[in-house]
């Protein structure tokens, strides 16, 4: 069965006791026991199994190509379990240009608990052996593409090789992309991390996280600390989650369609400094996008003249896009990352990466292109 | 008009919660966004950003919950063991913890199995005696974790010996107040420093949703650590769970006594039974702890486990002839659940193999009675 299909049927059987096409929501924390230490269906207690739950891990774990899913709490708690499943002296190479959240989760906490990191300082091959060079044990190689918020696009196939011929487990974020547009299992990587807050539920209302591994004894550690530290979705979440995959390719189709006419048109529009979007022919990254993603994603950087002050101006114009938090969902969403998303990185470190404050990050979503592109443009000022 | 503070059947209905300004509406609606609008200025008035980071409905029940505990402040997790992890993760690697030899099995998994593998050292001790806690203490203790009553002998701690000692130890201490509740032992008012609840059992009290709460008497930096934790590490729970959790409160007080009046009641008729070995429960004068239970709490709870005369079989063959009570683990909601304990703690369990636990849910007492005598009866051949 073709993604789309599968989409809509994995993990979701009819119920057995009504033929209720969609399966029942199981809120129950506990399961009744035929005879004690027993099960009906190998399930006991919510925290550590739950039928709703099953069924999103299934489809997730389908969608990405993968042999086992843990889905949690959020996007961070996902992440938060990866790192939580190494030990002390452990050493991870990270992507030069990664959510703050990430580089945070990193940096504050588990660093202290002494992992050590080491970060790339660009998109070049060079720079992660540098890293992975740079720490004493090497274990992870952490990468996100395209990345949060510049959108660089990193090369899965040639970066998982370098993570295996060093002993290193290789993790991909897929937020941005999502298993319609790229499938990192595929080309070499161990394990898939994902906020499903975003694109995979797509509609702004579940915050959640979940790891895909190419293997099951890959997941074997995580999948303990989902039970041990608890830092699950509730049933309603999965089931919600679960609802929005349903529809992820014709929305990321939607999503990859609007954010190529937008980035076109705003090239060389006055205000404009320079437009990111792996879909354009100036974009470095294009032609490897072009290979290992189905699409170039909906996700559009620009970097506006007049830097913090004209991001401002721009955020406090915008009349269909919303200038909030996350991205992914219907709704167009606009943000500054140096002020938001990448706040919690040292500004420093911001601008050595090129998170300029002029920099404004667009999360377009499935309105009418036209709508949008209209919008956007008043927004800067410009007619027509 | 004094300004009496309200009880705590006042406080479970309207304790933070408002009126819906907008349209009204007395049950807080539903927040189920993971946004907010900014405003044009940059600042976010209405204090909202992201659903990791704070709520409404989340917000709701974290003032709620710190209320009805007589807390500052509370932080509502994904589930009770997300708590114990927030937690630990204030901690740093080299620091000492003493828990009880008997803890929750989970807890003991996190700490030995996760926390232990990152630095964290522990003494298990019977916190029956405070003098085996005191002399757990060494220099890098930074936390003592008690659980009163425990699961599933449900022995009593004294906590006003526990917050003594970690205050001379330099320590925090922490309560599991899980099986007792805020309605019937106020940990704080011992001089404990934090409260730890998986709400997952009798605060939400309907077996419906997994949750987890960490109440701080003062704010304190384990416990401002476990908030960063909470946001930082995303375990939260839903607002839809939240809300589901807070709908449990309004009825928290009422269930409880109801469930600890129904307890007394079954705790002496197994007493009395021949094919019953032992019973263990706070509110029988012969129960270990019974005098320091009377001082600390109003009554002695819903939880109860007896001992079968026979061993594993005999204690399973019990509870396989049970109809009103169901198999099933987890506790504190409106079923009454009975539980053969040993065969789901793993193979280092020091609970007894003819041990069966009981969560005494709302059902007449009588029916749970009756239904006990007749799963008790398989064993008189």
């Amino acid at each position: 069965m073709e993604f789309e299909t599968r989409a809509v049927h994995t993990g979701q059987a009819p119920d057995p006791g009504t033929g209720a096409t969609i399966p029942p929501i199981h809120l129950t924390t506990t399961f009744t026991q035929p005879a004690p230490g027993e099960t009906l269906a190998g399930f006991d207690y919510s925290r550590s199994g739950n039928p709703t739950r099953a069924g999103l891990e299934a489809c997730l774990r389908s969608l990405e190509g993968g042999e086992a899913c843990a889905a949690f709490s959020s996007g961070l708690a996902a992440c938060s379990a990866v790192l939580q499943s190494l030990r002390p002296g452990d050493g991870v190479a990270a992507s030069h240009d990664l959510y703050g959240g990430t580089f945070r989760l990193l940096d504050k906490v588990f660093a202290p608990w002494g992992l050590e990191v080491a970060f790339a300082q660009n998109a070049g091959l060079d720079a992660y052996e540098r890293a992975i060079g740079a720490l004493r044990r090497p274990r992870l190689l952490w990468i996100e593409t395209p990345t949060n918020p510049l959108l660089d696009v990193l090369d899965i196939v040639a970066l998982s090789d370098l993570a295996r011929k060093r002993g290193m487990l290789s993790v991909v974020d897929n937020t941005f992309a999502t298993s319609y547009l790229q499938r990192p299992l595929e080309l070499g990587a161990d394990l898939v991390v994902h906020s499903t807050t975003k694109y995979a539920s797509g509609h702004s209302d579940v915050v959640s996280g979940a790891v895909i591994a190419r293997s099951g004894g890959l997941l074997e550690g995580i999948r303990f600390l989902q039970n041990a530290t608890g830092a699950i979705p509730g049933p309603l979440d999965c089931y919600l989650v679960q609802r929005g995959l349903k529809t992820l390719a014709v929305r990321m189709d939607r999503h990859c369609a609007n954010a190529q006419a937008l980035a076109e048109s705003l090239v060389g529009a006055k205000g404009i400094r320079r437009v990111v979007y792996p879909g354009l022919d100036s974009h470095p990254g294009h032609a490897l996008a072009a290979r290992q993603m189905r699409g170039f994603g909906g996700m559009v950087s620009v970097e506006l003249e007049g830097g913090a002050e004209a991001a401002r101006r721009f955020l406090s114009r915008v009349r269909i896009f919303a200038c909030a938090e996350s991205l992914g969902g219907v709704e167009s969403l606009c943000s500054h990352p140096a002020t938001m998303t990448h706040a919690s990185v040292p500004p420093e470190i911001r601008r050595a990466r090129g998170i300029g404050d002029g920099i404004v990050r667009l999360s377009v979503g499935i309105e009418n292109a036209g709508d949008l592109i209209a919008d956007v443009r008043q927004a800067l000022g410009l007619g027509g | 008009m004094s300004d009496k503070k309200p009880s705590i059947e006042t406080l479970a209905i309207h304790a933070g919660r408002s009126v819906d300004p907008f349209t009204g509406a007395v049950v807080a609606p539903i927040h189920l966004t993971t946004t907010f609008e900014r405003a044009a200025d940059g600042a976010y008035p209405r204090g909202f950003c992201y659903s990791r980071t704070e709520n409404p409905n989340r917000g709701q029940l974290e003032a709620c919950l710190a209320a009805i505990e007589g807390g500052k402040e509370a932080i509502a997790f994904s589930s009770g063991l997300a708590v114990a992890a927030a937690v630990f993760h204030g901690l740093k690697p080299g620091d000492h913890i003493i828990a009880p030899d008997d803890v929750y099995h989970g807890f003991r998994k996190l700490l030995d199995q996760v926390f232990g593998e990152w630095g964290i050292r522990t003494s298990y001790v019977d916190m029956e005696e405070p003098a085996n806690i005191a002399g757990a203490v060494g220099p890098t203790t930074r936390l003592i974790w008690a659980e009163t009553p425990s699961n599933p002998l449900l022995k009593i701690t004294d906590l006003a010996a526990v917050a003594k000692i970690a205050r001379g130890a330099g320590a925090v201490s922490v309560c599991d107040g899980t099986f007792a509740t805020p309605v019937l032992q106020r940990p704080f008012e011992f001089g404990i420093d934090l409260v730890a609840h998986s709400t997952t059992k009798y605060i939400s009290g309907h077996s419906d949703v997994v949750g987890g709460a960490l109440i701080a008497r003062e704010s304190c930096p384990i416990f401002e650590h476990a908030r960063k934790s909470q946001q930082l590490a995303g375990a939260v729970p839903s607002p839809f769970d939240c809300w589901l959790t807070l709908r449990g409160i309004e009825t928290l007080p009422y269930r409880v006594r109801a469930q600890a009046e129904s307890a007394l009641r079954i705790a002496t008729f197994l007493k009395g039974c021949p094919a019953v070995e032992a019973v263990y429960y706070p509110g029988l004068p012969g129960h270990p702890g019974h005098g320091i239970a009377q001082r600390q709490m109003s009554r002695f709870g819903g939880m109860l486990s007896f001992l079968v005369r026979g061993g594993a079989a005999e204690a399973t063959r019990v509870a396989a002839r049970v109809r009103v009570f169901t198999r099933a683990t987890s506790l504190g909601g409106t079923h009454s659940l009975i539980e053969h304990r040993a065969s789901i703690e793993g193979p280092e369990t020091r609970t007894p193999a003819n041990l069966l636990r009981l969560s005494i849910g709302l059902e007449s007492t009588e029916d749970l009675i009756d239904d006990l005598a007749r799963g008790l009866e398989s064993l008189i051949t």
